[in-house]
C-alpha cells in the first residue's frame, strides 16, 4: 500500500508572524481589554452610585425601593443572624434543591421526548398542534394547582421548576433533531447502522448544540419555578424569605435575596458553561471573537 | 500492512458486484398531495468493477437513482439487482459520497474515517489502525486529531473518500463529489479517486454535471433526459486504462471525439431542463 499524494504533501502548519507585528498586536490587546474593564467599573458605580445618592438624598424614597448600603446591612444580618425561618443555608439549600430537582427532571424528560418526537414524524404530526397550545398558556399557574394539590413541602416546587424548564429544553431538542444533516444519516444507514446506532452516533451528539443552549435559559427558569412556587406557599425557602419581607414593607431583604440568587445563578452558569465546552468542543471558534487589527 | 479488510479482501475480482437496474420508476407524494415522478422507466447495467458516470441536467433524477441502488429508499416500480440479488433494504457493501461532506463535525478526522469498521462491529484497536492506514493513504498524515471544520474543503473530501473506501465497498456510490471543489483541487481529487479505484476496483456510479470529469473517470457514461428522467443514451469510453492524469488526457483526441458525442446528446436535454426553469420562473 502506497501513500496516494501526489505532488503536494500537506502537514500542520505552525503560524508564524515577525515579531514586532506579534508585540503590537499584543499591546493592542491589553489597551482593549483595559478599556472594556475600565467601561464596565464605571458603569456599576454609576448605577449603584447612583442608586445610592439619589435615595440618599430623598429624590427617590428609599422606603419603597431599598437602598445599597441597607441591602448590604440585610445581607449580612440575614448572613449572621438568619431569618425566622433558620439560617439562610438551610433555606438556600431547599431552595436550590427544588431548582436543581426540577433542572434535571425538567432536562431529562425534554430531551427524550424532545428526541423521541423529533424523530417519529408521525408522532410529532399528531402531538405538535397540543404541544403549541400548552406551551402558550401560562404555566407559572400551575403552580398554584400543585401546592393545593401536593401541599407545601419540596415536591410541588420541583414540579413547577421542572414543568418552566421542560417547555424549553423539549422544543430545542425537537428543534435539533429536525436540523439533523440527512447526507450523515443517509451516510451511515448506508454503512450498515441500526437505528440505535444512527441516534448514538449522528441524532443526539447533532441534537447537543441545541440542547445545551437551551440549559442556560433553563437554569434560570427551574429558579424562577422554585422561587414563585415558594412564594405561594411554602414552609422553607428563599422565596418565603421574599414573600415575608414584602409583608414587612422591607424592600432591601428582597434585593438582598435577588442578590443572593443572581450569584448562584452566576456560577451555576459558569458550569453549564464548562459542560458545553468539554462536550461542543469540535465547533468551529466563533468568527466575532477574531478581531481585525 | 498487516491489516486485514472484514468484508472482501482487496483485489478480489471474484465477489464484485455488478448492478442491474430494469424498468426502475420512483414517484414521490409531494406535501400538497399530488404525485411527482422522479425517474421513470430507468435501464442500466454497470459491469463488476466499471466505473459508470451518470449525467444529465438538474433534478432529472440522478440523485434518486442512487438513492434506490443504495436501497435507501424503495423503488415504486421495478427493480434493482445488485450481484445478481434483488435490493431490498439497505444493500451490503455500499458506500455513499455527497457533494456536501457528510462527516460528523463533531468526530476527528480518525474517529470519522473509523465509522464504517466500527458499524460492522470491528474491534476499536483493528478499527484504528485500518484508519491510520487510510488517513496516510489519503495523504492525511498528521491530521487524525483534527476536526473538520480545521481543515480545507480539499482535505475534508480526502477524510470523506477515506471514510468510504474504508470498508473496501463492493459498490461506491458518488452524488457530485467533486462538484463544490475549486478547479485545481477537483483534479488532484480526480486523480487520487482513480487510483484508489484502480486499487480496489469497487462498481462505481458517479453523477456528475461535469463532461469532462464523466469522460476522463469513466468506463461507460450514461446520459438521462430531463424530468422525468430516464436513460436516453450510453456511451462506452474507450480510452485506456490507467488514465494516468486527468489533466492531460483533457487534450487527446479520442477523448474530444468522446466528449463530443456526449456533448451532442446531452445539449437537447439541457436546454429543455432550462427552457422548463425558465417558464416556471415566468
Amino acid at each position: 500500500m502506497t501513500a496516494l499524494v501526489q505532488g503536494e504533501t500537506v502537514k500542520p502548519q505552525q503560524q508564524q508572524q515577525s515579531a514586532p507585528a506579534a508585540q503590537a498586536g499584543r499591546k493592542t490587546h491589553r489597551r482593549r481589554t483595559t478599556a472594556i474593564w475600565a467601561g464596565r467599573a464605571i458603569l456599576a458605580v454609576a448605577v449603584v452610585g447612583g442608586w445610592q445618592w439619589f435615595t440618599d438624598q430623598g429624590w427617590v424614597d428609599k422606603f419603597f425601593f431599598g437602598q445599597p448600603s441597607e441591602i448590604w446591612n440585610s445581607l449580612v444580618k440575614l448572613f449572621t443572624e438568619g431569618t425566622a425561618f433558620g439560617t439562610i443555608w438551610e433555606n438556600l439549600w431547599v431552595t436550590m434543591q427544588e431548582a436543581c430537582l426540577g433542572f434535571l427532571l425538567g432536562t431529562f424528560v425534554g430531551v427524550v421526548l424532545g428526541l423521541l418526537l423529533g424523530s417519529n414524524k408521525y408522532l410529532s404530526a399528531v402531538v405538535g398542534p397540543y404541544i403549541k397550545i400548552v406551551n402558550s398558556i401560562p404555566r407559572i399557574v400551575l403552580g398554584s394547582i400543585f401546592i393545593v394539590a401536593f401541599g407545601l413541602g419540596v415536591f410541588p416546587k420541583v414540579l413547577l421548576a421542572a414543568v418552566l424548564v421542560f417547555f424549553v429544553v423539549f422544543f430545542n431538542a425537537f428543534q435539533g433533531v429536525r436540523e439533523v444533516d440527512q447526507n450523515l444519516v443517509a451516510n451511515v444507514r448506508v454503512l450498515g447502522a441500526s437505528p440505535v446506532q444512527v441516534a448514538v452516533h449522528v441524532t443526539i451528539p447533532s441534537a447537543m448544540t441545541w440542547i445545551i443552549a437551551s440549559l442556560h435559559t433553563a437554569f434560570g427558569f427551574a429558579i424562577i419555578g422554585a422561587l414563585v412556587a415558594e412564594v405561594l406557599g411554602a414552609q422553607q425557602g428563599i422565596g418565603l424569605i421574599i414573600s415575608q419581607a414584602q409583608g414587612t414593607f422591607d424592600p432591601n431583604t428582597v434585593f438582598a435575596c435577588m442578590v443572593i440568587i443572581a450569584v448562584i445563578t452566576l456560577a451555576a452558569e459558569y458550569l453549564i458553561s464548562l459542560l458545553e465546552h468539554t462536550l461542543l468542543k469540535w465547533r468551529p471558534p466563533n468568527r466575532s471573537e477574531a478581531q481585525a487589527i | 500492512m498487516g491489516v486485514t479488510h472484514r468484508i472482501r479482501p482487496p483485489a478480489d475480482a471474484g465477489n464484485d458486484a455488478g448492478i442491474e437496474i430494469a424498468g426502475l420508476t420512483k414517484r414521490y407524494l409531494t406535501p400538497k398531495g399530488e404525485t411527482f415522478t422522479a425517474i421513470r422507466e430507468v435501464a442500466l447495467s454497470v459491469e463488476p468493477g466499471q466505473f459508470c458516470s451518470i449525467v444529465g441536467p438538474t433534478g432529472c433524477g440522478k440523485s434518486t437513482t442512487l438513492a434506490q441502488v443504495s436501497g435507501l429508499e424503495r423503488p415504486s416500480e421495478g427493480s434493482v439487482r445488485v450481484a445478481g440479488h434483488l435490493v431490498e433494504g439497505i444493500t451490503d457493501g455500499v458506500s455513499y459520497m455527497f457533494q456536501a461532506d457528510a462527516l460528523f463535525p463533531w468526530k476527528s478526522v480518525l474517529n470519522n474515517v473509523m465509522m464504517g469498521p466500527v458499524l460492522l462491529g470491528t474491534p476499536k484497536r483493528e478499527a484504528t489502525l485500518l484508519a491510520r492506514d487510510w488517513i496516510r493513504r489519503v495523504g492525511l498524515a498528521g491530521f487524525e486529531d483534527r476536526y473538520p471544520h480545521q481543515l480545507s474543503g480539499g482535505m475534508r473530501k480526502r477524510v470523506a473518500m477515506a471514510a468510504a473506501l474504508i470498508n473496501n465497498p463492493r459498490i461506491l456510490l458518488m452524488d457530485e463529489p467533486f462538484g463544490a471543489l475549486d478547479v485545481q483541487t477537483k483534479a488532484i481529487m480526480q486523480n487520487e479517486l482513480l487510483k484508489l479505484w484502480e486499487e480496489l476496483r469497487p462498481s462505481v456510479l458517479f453523477i456528475t454535471h461535469d463532461l469532462d470529469e464523466a469522460v476522463a473517470l469513466s468506463d461507460r457514461v450514461v446520459i438521462m433526459t430531463s424530468s422525468p428522467g430516464t436513460v436516453k443514451d450510453v456511451f462506452d469510453i474507450d480510452l485506456p486504462r490507467p488514465r494516468g492524469n486527468v489533466q492531460e488526457i483533457r487534450h487527446e483526441e479520442r477523448f474530444l471525439e468522446l466528449q463530443g458525442q456526449i456533448w451532442e446528446s446531452l445539449k437537447d436535454e439541457v436546454t429543455r431542463a432550462y427552457a422548463k426553469t425558465a417558464g416556471a420562473a415566468a
